[in-house]
């Protein structure tokens, strides 16, 4: 069934279709319609859910982990200052092993005051031991909600998908509804290895002394590493049943580009506007749309990379006193590759100033006209 | 009180053979927080009406309850003093630990 739709009710509805069991979380400002579409689904029984309001986006978290860890299926959603709030938890369900689920509309981080998009907040969240999923529309964002159930239940880390503020969560698209029975083929009931039941009592999440803690954090890594094989696997899975492919990044055009654009959610279909012109000026130009951002796929990135003569990387975040957060990555990715590639790295949108073809057309004319970038940020749109 | 040397650890030698989270890894068997104890409470059990009001507000599950009457588990009480503060007719006081 096909039906128009915003950003934020595809994640609701990637959530219902999952049969997400306990659904907790904040209702105020900086959330969105996500959970107030996910109650209503809670009170007329579309979902058999139990919903928990909370008092904060700390608690929301905080009672997710409490559900996911006797082994319910777990959903929340939040954003910017309310994603903030909540990292003490992150790490707690990722340092748990508990695949709870998560939506977070890219807002930009306060202050100034701000409910329009940049990738800040959740990028400062990229050390918490959560996958992160960046989407470009909204079936992607409900496809990727069900894939990433099961992702993160097979390996017991938790994921975050993530979509832009406005240009993605308040705008309509049509989105197809998979049918309910075959989600269910595709992501059985969450049966994790170990719970907390009165069946079997274990003490969770304790004083954990030198001799243990290391290997944890050890066991979380290598089992992070084995997510990119599996996204490719789940994603095929699902391309079989539904007929979309959900893999680790989106390349368009890149077999014979010159130059990449390295974008990331919606600027990525933007791109593809000026790759689409330039191609037309005779400019071999491709884009790499980072879907995966953690783990972060090396290998897929290094092989679409490397054949590029330049790539330009758009970044709508800043770490500050470095650069752009993906053009930081690409860097390291590329590090000891052959070809020494030069990558441009620019910095546009900040707080949800529009990124335009205009802007690609920019940033395409300063990589062209450049051998190697003048210096480490190139700023688009900046009034300096 | 047993020293830490002396209580029995639980000591994994490979990652493979640890749980992915922290899961009933034992590290309380031997952690005796008792051991960081100042002051420690002392019942006078002939004063004890057995409400079990300390045994409820107890916050590290300290104080038992043996033949109706509480039991102070000195190995983890840290010496709060809640359950004399809150004990009805005063019988728990809290004394200075003698080390």
């Amino acid at each position: 069934m096909k039906k128009v739709m915003m950003g934020n009710h595809a994640l609701s509805y990637g959530a219902m279709l999952s049969r997400a069991q306990v659904i907790a979380a904040y209702p105020i400002t900086p959330q969105t319609q996500v959970v107030e579409l996910l109650s209503e689904m809670c009170a007329d029984k579309t979902l058999n859910a139990k919903f928990i309001k909370v008092e904060s986006e700390h608690s929301a978290m905080a009672a997710c982990i409490g559900a996911s860890i006797t082994g319910a299926r777990t959903f929340t959603a939040t954003s910017a200052q309310g994603l903030a709030l909540m990292h003490e938890l992150l790490h707690w369900a990722s340092g748990g092993r508990l695949p709870v689920v998560m939506g977070n509309i890219n807002r930009s981080m306060a202050p100034g005051w701000s409910i329009w998009t940049d990738q800040n907040d959740s990028l400062s969240e990229r050390d918490t031991g959560w996958m992160q999923f960046y989407c470009a529309s909204n079936q992607e964002v409900l496809d990727t909600v069900i894939q990433a159930f099961k992702v993160s239940e097979t390996l017991a880390i938790p994921s975050m998908v993530i979509l832009d503020a406005f240009t993605l969560s308040h705008t309509y698209e049509v989105v197809d509804i998979p049918d309910k029975a075959k989600v269910d083929e595709y992501l059985p009931p969450f049966k994790p290895p170990y719970r907390l039941t009165p069946d079997d009592p274990h003490a969770f999440n304790g004083l954990t002394s030198p001799e243990h803690y290391f290997e944890l954090r050890y066991k979380l890594q290598k089992d992070m590493e084995k997510v990119p094989a599996l996204i490719e696997e789940t994603g095929r899975e699902y391309e079989k049943l539904f007929g979309r492919y959900l893999g680790l990044v989106d390349d368009y055009l890149c077999d014979d580009a010159e130059i990449i654009l390295v974008t990331s959610g919606t600027a990525g279909y933007t791109a593809r506007v000026a790759v689409d012109e330039l191609r037309g000026s005779g400019v071999k130009a491709g884009n790499l749309r980072m879907k995966v951002f953690r783990p972060f796929p090396f290998e897929v990135v290094q092989r679409i990379l490397k054949r590029a003569k330049k790539v330009a990387v758009v970044d709508r975040n800043i770490s500050y006193g470095h650069h752009g957060i993906f053009a930081q990555e690409v860097k390291s990715a590329l590090y000891g590759q052959a070809g020494d590639i030069p990558v441009f790295g620019f910095i546009a949108g900040l707080g949800g100033r529009d990124i335009t073809p205009a802007s690609f057309r920019e940033v395409v004319d300063y990589t062209l006209s450049h051998d190697i970038p003048e210096d480490n940020i190139l700023w688009i749109g900046v009034k300096k | 009180m047993p020293k830490k040397k002396d209580a029995k650890k639980i000591v994994f030698q490979s990652a493979d053979e640890m749980p992915m989270m922290p899961m009933s890894i034992g590290s309380m068997l031997y952690n005796k927080t008792g051991s960081w104890r100042n002051i420690r409470p002392e019942i006078r059990l002939e004063d004890c009406i057995q409400c079990g009001i300390c045994w409820k507000f107890c916050p590290d599950m300290s104080i038992g309850i043996e033949n109706e009457l509480p039991v102070v588990d000195y190995d983890y009480c840290k010496g709060c003093g809640i359950c004399a503060e809150e004990c009805p007719v005063k019988c728990i006081v809290m004394v200075e630990e003698r080390k």
